[in-house]
């Protein structure tokens, strides 16, 4: 890897948007050229897997290896594109339906010929303001018999865990859009009890490109062991929810420059989400954006967000509201998740207010080390690195609060986006 | 062979703590904290009594 050679922005799966509107179908195929299988002798889980292409939906699972596995039986299968972005603080997802639907949907039909699919579905949030363009490029697809493999629409409810691939199954078979315990996985026993490729809306989009240019293409730009771009959502002192696309492999530094963030007015980067892992600023500079140097740190890609805090944001009020966030979200299904998160949420919250009980500190500790690994979904132990990484990055502002200090005067709260939640909505 | 428990079935009863307490124990809500690791041998009849004997059937000894 060279980053400073493969820095620079890169735009393939943004190449050619419009800033007010998806493209149609025709200004699609002038973009990215006609809608076809790889050439003759070879087949696109091949290229896939030469390219090699991780899913952008957070684990960063390589997407050749599961395509082969889900394509591995006699049986038919489903593919299930996952565009339910729940980390509030991305929008990636969001931008790719919305402006380049196309792109997407093209994935999903390349994808299903590859692995022998005969169904694909597509999910989004309930009320997500990308049905419209979705169901533009549908009708438009429908009209110039793009597509072999039916693809049905379907709004999931807005929830934190509901995205998750055993809950999207779930939902699709007819039940609520909860996680379900492990084995079998999706790619096992999914949608209709058969092997189901469930892929992140981005990944999809890649494979779309895969497909058109080839493995070589995509490996030309990027990290050399997890090549190609990424979509990231950059939030930080001088920008809101920009999404950019850049070669993995670049730095942090670099990605929330392109962005318009000025790191220098920050105090924390949170790298992936609510799933992800809090670093301090010095740290947060020599950061490269590839899966395996992160995991090196103890961090993740997730679904690649960076955000950004500023100076004179309180770290405390920030993790307890998002604490308070994620243990409402909880399914409500396993123990550890029920108990803990409010546990945890409650004990940030006392710490925020300036009511803090030193004896809880060991609690506290116990709870965050206890959860992870407990749950049938990730959600504990995402939401516990989450505040323990928190927790040692706003370490100044723990301890003022730990004194009965609380907020430094004119702190500003309210910063980290957490929305409403939806409660008992899981259908 | 490994013991696990489907945290989704799992209602805290505690029977797994009581029966296996070698390799289980509970938390503060009554559910269990289990050893990850590889059962050792002389166990393996402890976890199957303590598998059949759980109320809700939620833990599990897995061949991995």
């Amino acid at each position: 890897m060279s980053p400073a050679a493969r820095s620079k922005p890169t735009a393939r799966l943004l190449a050619g948007l419009l800033p007010d509107r998806a493209l149609t179908w025709e200004e699609h195929l002038a973009a990215h050229g006609p809608l076809a299988q790889p050439g003759p002798g070879k087949h696109l889980v091949v290229e896939v897997e030469r390219s090699g292409l991780l899913g952008r939906g957070g684990a960063g699972f390589p997407t050749g290896r599961k395509m082969r596995t889900v394509a591995a039986g006699a049986r038919r299968t489903v593919v299930v594109a996952n565009g339910a972005e729940s980390e509030p603080a991305s929008h990636k997802d969001h931008v790719l339906l919305s402006h380049e639907p196309h792109l997407v949907l093209d994935g999903m039909e390349l994808a299903a010929g590859a692995i022998a699919a005969d169904q694909g579905h597509l999910l989004v949030h309930r009320g997500s303001s990308a049905l419209p363009a979705l169901r533009v490029a549908l009708a438009e697809r429908a009209r110039a018999r793009v597509d072999r493999t039916p693809v049905t629409l379907h709004e999931l409810p807005a929830r934190y865990v509901a995205s998750e691939e055993s809950a999207l199954v779930h939902f699709l078979n007819g039940g609520d859009a909860k996680p379900t315990y492990t084995p079998p996985r999706p790619f096992e026993q999914g949608v209709a009890r058969r092997p189901t490729l469930v892929n992140n809306v981005e990944t999809l989009a890649q494979v779309a490109l895969i497909a058109r240019h080839g493995s070589e293409w995509f490996r030309a730009v990027g990290d050399a062991d997890e090549p190609g771009t990424l979509l990231v959502t950059v939030s930080g002192p001088g920008t809101v929810d920009k999404v950019v696309e850049v070669p993995t492999g670049t730095s942090l530094e670099q990605t929330t420059r392109v962005a318009g963030v000025d790191l220098g007015a920050a105090s924390a980067v949170l790298v992936g989400g609510y799933f992800g892992t809090w670093v301090g600023i010095g740290q947060a500079r020599a950061l490269h954006l590839t899966q395996h140097a992160l995991r090196a740190g103890g961090g993740a890609l997730g679904a690649g967000v960076l955000l950004a805090v500023p100076h004179g944001v309180c770290g405390v009020t920030e993790l307890a509201r998002v604490a308070r966030y994620l243990a409402r979200e909880s399914a409500g299904q396993c123990g550890p998740c029920l108990n803990g998160l409010p546990a945890i949420a409650a004990a940030l919250e006392e710490l925020a207010g300036g009511s803090w009980d030193p004896r809880r500190g060991a609690a506290l500790d116990r709870w965050l080390s206890l959860m992870p690994g407990r749950g049938a979904c990730r959600h504990p132990d995402g939401a516990t690195r989450f505040v323990g990484t928190g927790l040692a990055a706003f370490a100044e502002d723990v301890e003022r609060h730990q004194r009965g200090m609380i907020c430094a005067p004119g702190a500003r709260t309210g910063w980290l986006p957490v929305p409403a939640t939806a409660e008992g909505v899981w259908r | 062979m490994r013991v696990k428990v489907n945290p989704i079935e799992c209602k805290a009863h505690g029977v797994c703590a009581e029966l296996l307490p070698e390799w289980i124990e509970l938390d503060e809500w009554g559910y269990p904290v289990i050893d990850g690791g590889e059962l050792p041998r002389q166990l393996v009849a402890h976890a199957k009594r303590a598998a059949a004997a759980c109320p809700t059937l939620a833990l599990i000894l897995a061949k991995d």
